[in-house]
């Protein structure tokens, strides 16, 4: 540990760190711009300058950059002398020599790091009397609002977007004094995590553009500690709230999950929250297939009296919390519970349950993916999948880079310096997937196989691992030895071609690679937030296997219970009728319109996550608690609740006696082993910091008794939370509160997101209120036994139907996509409109085969079904297969692996190009939420 | 004295072919070093003979190729040896004349310089404009190729070379050495952070050398005629001869071969001629358009770096440009301030933004809008990115040697402009 002088105080810092970090870790404060703790420095905004002292005699020093500088044993620097704040308030009044005066109405107004630093380094004065620099926008797509004026030119967006996220359509462009970081024309930015540039872009360049149509300062935001539900990384998210609307979401820094950043799914994917789609009351089906609204107790009597005495069972949800899947296994019992998994997807996500209880592998975090120096992934196409592991990947494979960076002794930090060294060599990366995959840029190969295919690989694999290479498989030899010669290799696979042999062989390919000093990772990628949850909770119950989703069609029960589960995306249109017909009565809850719930007897309107609390497991095994944003508007409650509310009116034995939330996660925690530490997951009702609760809101939160003053002049009192250790309020404090009870980041002087820094134990390091989340399910490390029983599903059905491939027959595939596939982000209109229709994905030879491109269309012919589809044509495809575009409405009724015929569709009408539309609709200012007043006038 | 650099270029500028080269002693130095001297060899004797940069740095030739790293430390690979032809120093037009009238004499001190380190793989990256010597440059390649003198077995010698010439997009800042790396790569001509130096990793991340054409067309000749040779061509403290050039208002502006050490006063009057009639010298730019001015009292002053460097200025590339009595100072340095706010890469912020508000101010003040407070603001300027260290690279200090040397010599022009509200010399 170096010891360096700072105006003259000693500090200890860590090796190797530079003299900005050590500052920033000292609580001192030292402006920059450019330099990120994610990305390291380049030294271009010269703003973290300091004065460096050749000895103590030196008294005339020389300016050096904090973040250039590596700290060395008895360092003297100046950060509070003359010399160095003059420079650095220089470089602010060089910035602001263009930036545009237009603070009061710039998006980035209030937590604009920009702002920040110019009253750090107290530039008041503007002596520079010639014109500004201005530039044009660009049409960026429906996400990000681009205004070039208030460019600083730190270089941020460009080295985010290119160099850590592999974009390839964002970067700097013309030189001196206007240079302008933007796309070569005007167009959708390609990227799925480009979202970020909202965070990284410390001025408002870039901004949220759906969270400027409904406009709120930072400071106006009711927030709360929130988890996505996107996909079953379990990002951590900071959404915000104003006038009963979620107008944004932000990152929340967790240090092992998302670390900074968030994919766009996540960011932009919560608009279905304030959804006209919504379910508001309760409902309950008229003979003419109306629903007639009822006040709550209205319903939740009928369903009691539905209930009594008959045969009930349930459904529960892999998109819903543990507790409420928890409470509604209990309310039926375990062997009338289904988890919701489709029948094809029951068996793999069993098997990954049982995978996370017993590998000898190690499941990563996505921090430690990032270690990785070997990869293989098996069949994922990991960014459109599990976005966030993807970028996680990316990183993985600069490993060799700071490697090579170590051997010249260059810190990693200098990010340039260590990209120019290292140019294309990267660490190896396969990738064995059935067509293209978005991480196909970075990967040191790529090899196009069919699912079963890549299951078949995996087992040459094994056996070139123990060295029973038979030879003829020089292919698994390669990759093999490529792993066992890694320090940290990774397995990455995941459940997205819904073939066990994959899962299974890749479990076979990290344990294999276990010895007794390394301990090879796997990062198996499910589909829903709760997956893992929710299949944890169906292995352990009474009965093993439990009910699967064809065990209730074809066994049907007088009363069902359906929640938080749209049956449609997992039973064909038959099943659908069969389980929902008029034997049954179906109660379901969930939040948007749906099939099942227009099929449904009775619906109840459940809350999103925005506006309730639970856990979610993700994909490692990781429980973390999101808590409500706001109270949930009109009738709408949690289904937690909902479920509590319908145990206490039939006098349920166990449920009647729990009456909150703690009480549910404590009786969670007891029903079952790998549940135990559940409430380790978050502090509980009890917590107080100092006496008082979290407040959601800022302390310059504006207008609290105002703001429905438009609605009526009855001012409304603030809502209390009775379940959680947070407030609606602006009262308390928001600083040394456990990490996963800390809803926003500010500190004094600090009121963008970079403010971050003071929460962090140190930089890019642990946050100081410890890192939020608690693992549940910790490997016996026995080993992974594939169980036969379980794979009754997807992959032998692929074997088997493999050898009756006649010609002129394609074998689908699914294909996922960031923005589509998902159920409910799409009922956002921004992700809609980047989802597109559904489509059919062909290789290059097949589409001039057909005498199709891109945007053509095609018929796809499976049995009796036709569907017109439009054509993607991708760069590689495996030998007979054609890809679908997975978790589309229209082509929900496809299965993987089914055989399917192809024609060009010749009455296709091509799509018009996009339009680029969004440009003129700048909102209006709001004044009043006119929903508010919509919603206020019913009550009046 | 004796023509070293230039003895095969006469006034019609005519170039030098193969064999014309050959036959005034051309490739000797090569048969010589590849018969009878290892590296290492022609390493210290090109340290031995004071060889420094003639790019503009001064720095020691030998010194910087002692930098590069030899297989055991950088792991096997290619080596590269850089040519900075990119000759864009306002004022300056000596590089030229060597690449179109001798390029044989190019071609061989990169041989020698590309053999000394170990490089495999050399590229001339010459100026875009530079039609004439990028043509002439690429007949003598072909010429080299064919007789054996690049290519996979140099002279038979078992030695390997491949030489390429890229000619430049074009930015003045390309001639900063790892801005042209960057470039070469095709990326954005943005100066790296140092360190790391291209001596360990430049091109390519693999170990790089970037000399200036004037800096390798004089190995050949050390190589063939030795270190001490070569120190005594000097006059001053200098080692070797070098280029000289003057423009502006004199009788016979142009480029000369010169004792390293001729006084300033011999070039401008001996060789340029002096003063056109009716001008009057008032101060004159050493070497380039980023240096500091010198004046009357400096005309005695031998052109070696370190007595250039004493007298508050550079040698920069030893082509002066000169200020006439009637030619505003304010004008040029606006002029020069232009150009390099032009030229800033924008990367760093003092020089992308400084020098633009440099301009503006001295715009003003040459159109007789400046204000009293416009002197404080250069002042401010000079000081905020004129020094090395507040910037990323040393264009924005470069940029400031005029205007602050300028405010130093000609502060009554400034203030005359201001307090008169226009130009005197209009």
């Amino acid at each position: 540990m170096p010891t360096i002088f700072i105006d003259g105080q000693e500090l200890q810092v860590k090796d190797g760190e530079n003299v900005l970090e050590a500052c920033l870790n000292a609580g001192l404060d030292l402006p920059y711009f450019c330099w990120h703790p994610a990305m390291g420095s380049i030294g271009s905004c010269r703003q973290c300058a300091l004065v460096q002292y050749q000895n103590e005699d030196d008294s005339r020093g020389r300016i050096i950059m904090g973040c250039m500088t590596p700290v060395t044993e008895g360092a003297r620097f100046s950060l509070q002398g003359d010399k160095a704040k003059e420079f650095r308030e220089a470089v602010v009044e060089s910035l602001m020599l263009n930036h545009p005066h237009d603070c009061p109405v710039c998006a980035e107004g209030g937590e604009c790091h920009l702002q920040d630093m110019t009253v750090m380094v107290g530039h008041s004065q503007r002596r520079y009397t010639g014109q500004k620099n201005t530039y044009r926008n660009q049409y960026l797509g429906p996400l990000i609002h681009h205004e070039m004026n208030r460019c600083i030119t730190c270089y941020r967006c460009e080295r985010y977007y290119k160099d850590y996220a592999g974009g390839k359509d964002l970067g700097a462009q013309a030189s001196h004094d206007h240079l302008y970081f933007g796309r070569h024309e005007e167009g959708v930015l390609e990227s799925e995590f480009s979202g970020n540039l909202v965070e990284v872009c410390p001025t408002g360049v870039f901004t949220d553009k759906p969270f400027l149509k409904q406009y709120s300062r930072k400071w106006d935001l009711q927030s709360a500690p929130s988890i996505c539900t996107g996909c079953a990384v379990g990002c951590n998210i900071a959404p915000g709230e104003r006038y009963g609307k979620l107008k944004r979401v932000h990152n929340r820094y967790n240090h092992e999950v998302n670390g900074y950043f968030l994919c766009d799914r996540g960011r932009f994917g919560s608009g279905y929250v304030n959804s006209d789609a919504r379910l508001d009351y309760a409902g309950i089906k008229k003979p003419d297939d109306s629903f007639m609204a009822v006040h709550q107790q209205q319903a939740l009597e009928t369903a009691a009296g539905w209930i009594k005495g008959k045969k009930v069972a349930a459904i529960g949800s892999p998109r819903a919390s543990l507790e409420a899947n928890y409470l509604l296994r209990e309310m039926v019992g375990a062997k009338n519970f289904a988890a919701g998994f489709s029948d094809t997807e029951a068996p793999l996500m069993s098997a990954v349950a049982l995978i996370l209880k017993t590998t000898k592998a190690q499941i990563p975090s996505i921090k430690k993916i990032e270690a990785a120096d070997a990869i293989l992934v098996l069949g994922e196409d990991v960014t459109n999948t599990a976005p966030r592991v993807a970028l996680a990947l990316r990183q993985s494979v600069r490993n060799k880079s700071f490697e090579l960076a170590a051997q010249m002794g260059l810190p990693q930090w200098q990010d340039a310096a260590v990209r120019n060294l290292a140019q294309d060599q990267r660490s190896p990366m396969i990738i064995v997937s059935a067509m293209d995959t978005k991480l196909d840029d970075v990967a040191s190969e790529c090899i196009s196989l069919a699912p079963d295919q890549i299951a078949d690989l995996t087992v040459a694999i094994v056996a070139a691992l123990a060295n029973q290479a038979s030879g003829n498989n020089e292919q698994a030899n390669q990759i093999a030895q490529i792993l066992q010669s890694a320090k940290n290799p990774l397995i990455v696979t995941g459940s997205s071609m819904l073939n066990l042999g994959i899962i299974d062989g890749a479990v076979a390919i990290a344990e294999a690679l276990c010895t007794d000093d390394t301990s090879a990772m796997l990062s198996v990628c499910v589909p829903e937030s709760n997956s893992i949850g929710a299949a944890l909770l169906r292995s352990g119950s009474d009965d093993a296997i439990g009910l699967t989703l064809s065990d209730l069609v074809n066994n049907a029960p007088d009363v069902l219970l359906v929640m938080e589960n749209d049956l449609e995306r997992r039973l064909s249109p038959d099943e659908m009728h069969k389980l929902m017909g008029k034997g049954t009565k179906v109660i379901s809850m969930d939040m948007l319109e749906n099939p099942t719930l227009g099929a449904s007897d009775m619906v109840l309107p459940a809350a999103s996550y925005a506006e309730s609390q639970g856990s979610l497991v993700n994909m490692e095994g990781r429980a973390q608690r999101y808590f409500p944003v706001f109270e949930p508007t009109a009738e709408r409650l949690p289904s937690w609740q909902w479920l509590l509310k319908l145990g206490a009116i039939t006098g349920h034995k166990a449920l009647s006696k729990l009456n909150h939330f703690d009480e549910v996660v404590a009786a969670c925690a007891n029903s079952q082993a790998e549940f135990t530490d559940l409430a380790r997951a978050a502090p509980d009702n009890s917590f107080r910091d100092r006496g008082l609760k979290i407040p959601r809101q800022t302390h310059r939160y504006s207008g609290r008794t105002a703001m429905n003053a438009g609605v009526s002049v009855h001012e409304p009192q603030q809502p209390h939370d009775t379940e959680s250790p947070l407030a609606y309020s602006m009262e308390g404090l928001n600083r040394d509160q456990p990490s996963s009870l800390t809803p926003f980041v500010w500190s004094p002087g600090w009121n963008s997101n970079q403010a971050l820094q003071k929460f962090q134990a140190e930089v890019d390091g642990p946050l100081k209120g410890g890192t939020a989340g608690q693992h549940l399910v910790v490997s016996s490390t026995m080993g992974y036994t594939a169980i036969s029983s379980l794979s009754k599903g997807a992959s032998q059905q692929v074997k088997s139907t493999a050898v009756k491939m006649q010609p002129h027959q394609w074998q689908l595939v699914p294909v996922h996509r960031v923005h589509g596939s998902d159920e409910l982000s799409v009922n956002t209109d921004e992700i809609a409109e980047l989802a597109g229709c559904a489509f059919v994905a062909l290789g290059a030879v097949v589409a001039e085969k057909l005498a199709v491109t891109d945007g053509d269309g095609v018929v796809l012919g499976c049995g009796d079904t036709q569907l017109s589809l439009e054509v993607k044509v991708l760069r590689r495809v495996a030998k007979n297969c054609v890809g679908y575009s997975a978790g589309y409405k229209e082509t929900l009724a496809l299965q993987p692996a089914t055989l399917v015929t192809l024609t060009k569709d010749a009455k296709w009408q091509r799509r018009e190009p996009q339009l680029i539309a969004s440009d003129r609709t700048i909102p209006d200012p709001i004044i009043l939420d006119p929903n508010i007043a919509k919603g206020g006038s019913a009550h009046v | 004295m004796e023509k070293v650099l230039t003895r095969n270029i006469g006034f019609d500028q005519k170039p030098t072919d193969l064999k014309a080269y050959e036959a005034n002693g051309g490739y000797r130095g090569l048969r010589k070093a590849l018969a009878d001297m290892s590296p290492k060899d022609c390493q210290d004797l090109i340290s031995d003979s004071k060889l420094r940069g003639r790019g503009g740095a001064g720095f020691p030739t030998g010194m910087k190729w002692s930098f590069v790293p030899g297989e055991d430390k950088c792991g096997p690979g290619h080596k590269y040896l850089v040519c900075n032809a990119d000759e864009m120093e306002p004022g300056t037009f000596k590089d030229r004349l060597l690449m179109e009238c001798d390029p044989h004499q190019l071609i061989e001190g990169m041989i020698l310089a590309a053999y000394t380190i170990g490089a495999d793989i050399s590229y001339v990256f010459i100026r875009g404009e530079y039609v004439l010597a990028i043509q002439r440059l690429r007949d003598a390649l072909a010429e080299c190729y064919a007789a054996g003198l690049l290519g996979d077995n140099v002279l038979g010698s078992g030695y390997k070379l491949d030489m390429y010439v890229h000619p430049s997009a074009g930015r003045y800042i390309c001639g900063e050495e790892t801005a042209l790396i960057n470039a070469l790569e095709g990326k954005r001509a943005n100066p790296r952070a140092k360190p790391p130096f291209p001596q360990v990793s430049g091109l390519w991340g693999r170990p790089t050398i970037v000399n200036n054409v004037e800096t390798l067309c004089n190995i050949p000749h050390i190589i063939d005629r030795g270190a001490e040779w070569f120190k005594s061509l000097g006059i001053g403290e200098d080692a070797g001869t070098k280029l000289f050039g003057v423009s502006g208002k004199v009788n016979n502006p142009g480029c000369w071969e010169l004792p390293m050490g001729t006084p300033i006063r011999e070039i401008i009057e001996v060789h340029a001629g002096g003063m056109q009639e009716g001008y009057q010298l008032k101060g004159f730019l050493p070497g380039g358009g980023s240096t500091d001015f010198l004046t009357h009292e400096h005309l005695d002053l031998a052109m070696d770096y370190n007595v250039i460097g004493a007298a508050g200025s550079r040698m920069g590339t030893g082509t002066m440009i000169i200020l006439d009595d009637r030619t505003c100072p304010v004008g040029m340095v606006l002029n020069l301030i232009r150009f390099f706010a032009h030229e800033s890469c924008g990367f760093c912020t003092p020089c992308r933004e400084g020098l633009p508000w440099t301009r503006q101010v001295l715009q003003d003040i040459e159109d007789g809008r400046g204000q009293p407070e416009d002197l404080e603001t250069l002042a401010y300027q000079v000081n905020y990115i004129g020094a090395l260290g507040n910037t990323h690279c040393a264009l924005a200090p470069g940029a400031m040697e005029p205007l602050q040397s300028a405010l130093k010599y000609f502060y009554d022009d400034f203030k005359q402009h201001i307090s008169s509200g226009r130009c005197p010399y209009h």
